[in-house]
C-alpha cells in the first residue's frame, strides 16, 4: 500500500452469518489469504450479521440499528473486507439508512468507501494474484447476483484461480441468472426457489465440471443442497478456500473426515 | 378481466405443474432475451439512449401538466377529442358512452394494456359484439383468458393448444387438423379481415402521446393496430396519462429503446403517427377520434416513492429477463401487469394489501434493472414495498415478530455467538454431511437437502480459542 501511515493494510475480516456458522473454514481460509497478501488481518468482536434478513423484510429500524454496530466495530481498519459479495453489498447500502448530513450518514458513507468482497479486494485493491495452489480439476463458476451487478464482480475471481495452471474453467450457459436462493426468498417460496436451483443445477450439469465455485456462501448452499437432493456429485467450495489452498477438505455438505 | 389477487403461493404451484405451460415458457425465455442482447450489440451508444430515455420519461413527468393540456389543444385542432378518466370505472364508462353515441354495433379492438387495466373489455363485451385483432389477445379471448405477458399476451399457449382452439371457434373452417403456424396466422387473418370490415368503432391503446402535435404513436408487428384505427367510423385510444412525450424528437428516441427492449428489433414492423381525424380532403381515416386518458392512481404516484415506475413504457424486457417469471408466467402474478414491473404497479393500483406476495415473490436478483430501457430501479422499489408492507403491518406478524427476535439477537454478540455456537453444535450432530430433512428446516428441505455445519464450532469460537491459545489464525 501507498499509505505512508500503514504500509501494511488494516483488515477487518467481516465473517459473514452465515460462514461463521454453516463454514468456518471460509473464515479461515479469508484469513490465510489476506495475509499472505500482506495484509494485518484481525477479526473485530461485535460483529454478527449485516443485517441483510431485516432490511429485505422491510424492517428498517432494527437494520438501522445492526448497521450502527457494524459501523462502530469496523471504525479505525483501513478496510473491511468479506467473502461474500451480498454482505459487501449491504454494507454498502448503510449510507441509505441514514439521513442526509447527519453523523451517521457519514460515518456510513466512509465504512461504504472502504468496504470490498475479498476476490475483488485482492485483484482491485492490492492487485495481487495468490501463488499456485496446486488445484487441478474442471471448475464451472457462479456468479452470484449482489456481487455481479452491485458491485460488478465478474472478471476479478476467474482471474485470480486463473492462477492454478492446472485449473479448467469451464462457464455455465445462463451464467447470469439467479439461482434461486435469495436470502428468505428460499424459504418463503421454496416451490418457485427450487424450480430456479434445478435450472441451475442442469446448466452446471452441462458443462461437466467436477466443482462448482463461487464467493457468496448463500447461493452456494442453496446449489449444493439441490444437487445433493438430486444426486449430482458436483463438489462445492467458497472459492476462496481453493485461493488458499484449502480445498483438500470435504466441500459443501460432504462428509467431515 | 379480473383475476384474484389472493392465493399467489396457489397459482404459482399450478402453473409449476403445467407442463404445456412450463414448456412455453422455456420456449419463450431464450428467445427475448437473445434478440435483445443481439439488437443492443448492433447499437453500442445503447446504453447513452437508455439515459436518454430516463431523461425524457423524468422531465415529461416533471411537467405534465403543462404537456397535457399542450396536448389536448393539438389533439382539438386536429378534430380529436379529450376525456379524462380519474379511475378505471370513469375510464370505461367514457370508452362505453363514445361506443352508445355511435350507434355501434361492432367493435374491434387492437392491444390495450390500458384497457386491460380498467377491465375494458368485460364490459364492451356486455353490450357490443367486440373482437381483438392482435393475434395474441384473439387467441386468449377465445380461451377466455386474460393476457400473460404485456407484448406477447399468449406466450404462455402452445401451438397444440392454438390449434385446438381455432378448430373449436372456427368451425373447421379451413378444413382438416391445422398444425403449422403459418397456417394458423392465416386463418386468424381471414376470420379477422372480416370483423375489420364490419366495425363501426375501432379501439387501440397508445405507446406514446405526442403533445405538441396532438399525436398518437402505435406499434405492433401485425398491422393490425393500422385497420383498427383507420377503418372504423370511430377511433378510441385510451392510455394513461404517463405515455405524453414532449415532441416527435423525444417519440423517436423511445420508439428505438422500445423495439429493442421488447422484441430486439430496431423497429417495431408498423409504427403508426396518428394526428387527428379525418380532414375533409382526406379519403380515409375515422371520422371521430378520441383519446381517453386515464389517471387510475397515476398521479398519486407522482408525489410519492414510487415516481419512477411511471417512466415504464410496457416493453416487458424486464418479466422477459425475470427467473421467477420464467418459472411461473404472468397468471401467477393474478393481474395485468406481471414480472418485475407487475409487483411494483399490482401494489400501486389495486392496492399493496391485496398483493402483499409480488414485492415479496422476488429474490432482488437486480437483472431486470439493467435492462430496463428507462432504468427503473425496479428491486429498490420492490424492496420499498416492504418497507411499506412493514410498517403497515402487512406483512404476516409471524414473520415481522421473527425477523424482529433474530434482530434483537444479532444486537448482542455475546449472546449471539453463545446461542448461535449452541444451535450450531446441535445441528451439527443431525449428521454428517447433508440431511435430506431437518427439525424447522422444513420449507428448505422441501427441495434441497441440508448441507450441516461441521463439529468444530462456529467461527467465532474456534477464532476466540486460538486467539487464547496465542495461535495464529
Ligand atoms: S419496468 Fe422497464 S423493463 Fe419493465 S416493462 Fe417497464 S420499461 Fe420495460
Amino acid at each position: 500500500m501507498t499509505d505512508a501511515a500503514s504500509p501494511t493494510p488494516r483488515v477487518g475480516l467481516f465473517v459473514t452469518c452465515l460462514v461463521d456458522f454453516f463454514r468456518p473454514r471460509v473464515g479461515f481460509a479469508s484469513v490465510r489469504l489476506l495475509e499472505s497478501a500482506g495484509c494485518d488481518v484481525e477479526v473485530p468482536a461485535g460483529q454478527t450479521c449485516c443485517g441483510q434478513p431485516a432490511y429485505n423484510t422491510g424492517d428498517l429500524s432494527d437494520t438501522r440499528d445492526i448497521a450502527r454496530r457494524v459501523i462502530e466495530a469496523f471504525a479505525g481498519y483501513d478496510y473491511l473486507v468479506a467473502p461474500s459479495g451480498s454482505c459487501v453489498g449491504q454494507i454498502r447500502q448503510y449510507p441509505t439508512l441514514f439521513d442526509e448530513g447527519s453523523e451517521w450518514r457519514r460515518r456510513a458513507d466512509e465504512l461504504a468507501g472502504r468496504s470490498y468482497e475479498i476476490m475483488a479486494f485482492i485483484n482491485d485493491v492490492l492487485g495481487i494474484t495468490p501463488p499456485e495452489q496446486g488445484f487441478t480439476g474442471r471448475v464451472t463458476y457462479h456468479d452470484s447476483c449482489s456481487g455481479l451487478r452491485q458491485l460488478g464482480i465478474r472478471e476479478q475471481p476467474r482471474r485470480l484461480l486463473g492462477g492454478n495452471a492446472g485449473l479448467e474453467m469451464v462457464e455455465m450457459d445462463e451464467r447470469d441468472t439467479c439461482c434461486g436462493f435469495g436470502g428468505t426468498f428460499c424459504v418463503k417460496y421454496p416451490d418457485i426457489s427450487t424450480r430456479m436451483v434445478d435450472q441451475k443445477a442442469e446448466s452446471i450439469e452441462r458443462t461437466g465440471a467436477e466443482t462448482l465455485l463461487g464467493g457468496d456462501l448463500g447461493c452456494l448452499m442453496n446449489i449444493a443442497g439441490r444437487m445433493h437432493r438430486r444426486g449430482q456429485p458436483v463438489k462445492v467450495r467458497h472459492a476462496v478456500e481453493v485461493l488458499a489452498g484449502m480445498a483438500d477438505e470435504p466441500a459443501i455438505g460432504e462428509e467431515e473426515q | 378481466m379480473a383475476v384474484s389477487e389472493a392465493d399467489f403461493r396457489a397459482r404459482a404451484r399450478k402453473a409449476l405443474d403445467d407442463d404445456n405451460l412450463q414448456a412455453a415458457l422455456a420456449q419463450a425465455k431464450g428467445g427475448f432475451v437473445d434478440k435483445r442482447a443481439d439488437a443492443i450489440l448492433d447499437l453500442p451508444a445503447f446504453e447513452q439512449l437508455r439515459e436518454r430515455g430516463r431523461q425524457i420519461k423524468d422531465h415529461t413527468l416533471e411537467y405534465l401538466d403543462t404537456y397535457l393540456d399542450e396536448f389536448e389543444q393539438n389533439l382539438n385542432s386536429a378534430g380529436g377529442q379529450l376525456h379524462y378518466a380519474a379511475d378505471a370505472e370513469s375510464a370505461r364508462e367514457a370508452v362505453l358512452r363514445i361506443c352508445r353515441e355511435a350507434h355501434a354495433r361492432q367493435i374491434i379492438k387492437a392491444k390495450t394494456m390500458a384497457g386491460e387495466e380498467v377491465g375494458l373489455n368485460e364490459a364492451l363485451e356486455a353490450e357490443f359484439e367486440t373482437v381483438e385483432s392482435d393475434l395474441g389477445e384473439y387467441i386468449i379471448q377465445l380461451a377466455k383468458e386474460p393476457p400473460s405477458h404485456i407484448i406477447a399476451p399468449a406466450v404462455h399457449k402452445t401451438r397444440g393448444e392454438i390449434t385446438e382452439l381455432f378448430d373449436t371457434h372456427h368451425h373447421g373452417r379451413s378444413g382438416g387438423p391445422l398444425r403449422e403456424t403459418p397456417d394458423l396466422v392465416n386463418e386468424a387473418r381471414g376470420v379477422l379481415r372480416e370483423k375489420f370490415l364490419g366495425a363501426d368503432i375501432g379501439i387501440s391503446g397508445a405507446n406514446f402521446l405526442v403533445a405538441d402535435t396532438g399525436t398518437i404513436t402505435l406499434v405492433t408487428n401485425e398491422g393490425n393496430a393500422d385497420l383498427s384505427t383507420s377503418l372504423p367510423r370511430v377511433h378510441i385510444a385510451i392510455a394513461g396519462v404517463e405515455k405524453l412525450v414532449p415532441s416527435m424528437q423525444e417519440a423517436s428516441s423511445m420508439l428505438r429503446l422500445l423495439a429493442r427492449s421488447a422484441t430486439g428489433q430496431q423497429i417495431t414492423a408498423y409504427t403508426t403517427f396518428i394526428t387527428g381525424a379525418r380532414r375533409e380532403d382526406e379519403l380515409d381515416g375515422p371520422e371521430e377520434l378520441h383519446v381517453v386518458l386515464i389517471d387510475n392512481g397515476r398521479s398519486r404516484m407522482l408525489g410519492n416513492d414510487y415516481r419512477e415506475m411511471l417512466r415504464c413504457i410496457r416493453c416487458g424486457a424486464c418479466m422477459n429477463h425475470c427467473p421467477v417469471y420464467s418459472a411461473i408466467g404472468g397468471h401467477a402474478y393474478g393481474w395485468v401487469y406481471p414480472g418485475p414491473m407487475g409487483a411494483v404497479l399490482t401494489p400501486m393500483f389495486r392496492g399493496l394489501d391485496k398483493s402483499s406476495d409480488l414485492p415479496q415473490a422476488c429474490t432482488l436478483n437486480g437483472r431486470c434493472q439493467t435492462v430496463c430501457p428507462v432504468k427503473i430501479r425496479l428491486p429498490h422499489l420492490i424492496r420499498q414495498l416492504r418497507d411499506d408492507a412493514f410498517e403497515q403491518q402487512i406483512t404476516p406478524a409471524t414473520t415481522r415478530w421473527g425477523i424482529r427476535g433474530w434482530a434483537w439477537l444479532a444486537r448482542r454478540p455475546r449472546l449471539y455467538t453463545a446461542v448461535t455456537g449452541l444451535a450450531q453444535r446441535l445441528m451439527s450432530r443431525l449428521g454428517r454431511g447433508s440431511v435430506r430433512r431437518a427439525p424447522l428446516a422444513g420449507a428448505w428441505t422441501a427441495g434441497r437437502d441440508l448441507p450441516l455445519p461441521g463439529r468444530g464450532g462456529t467461527f467465532q469460537q474456534q477464532w476466540q480459542a486460538r486467539q487464547r491459545s496465542g495461535q495464529d489464525g
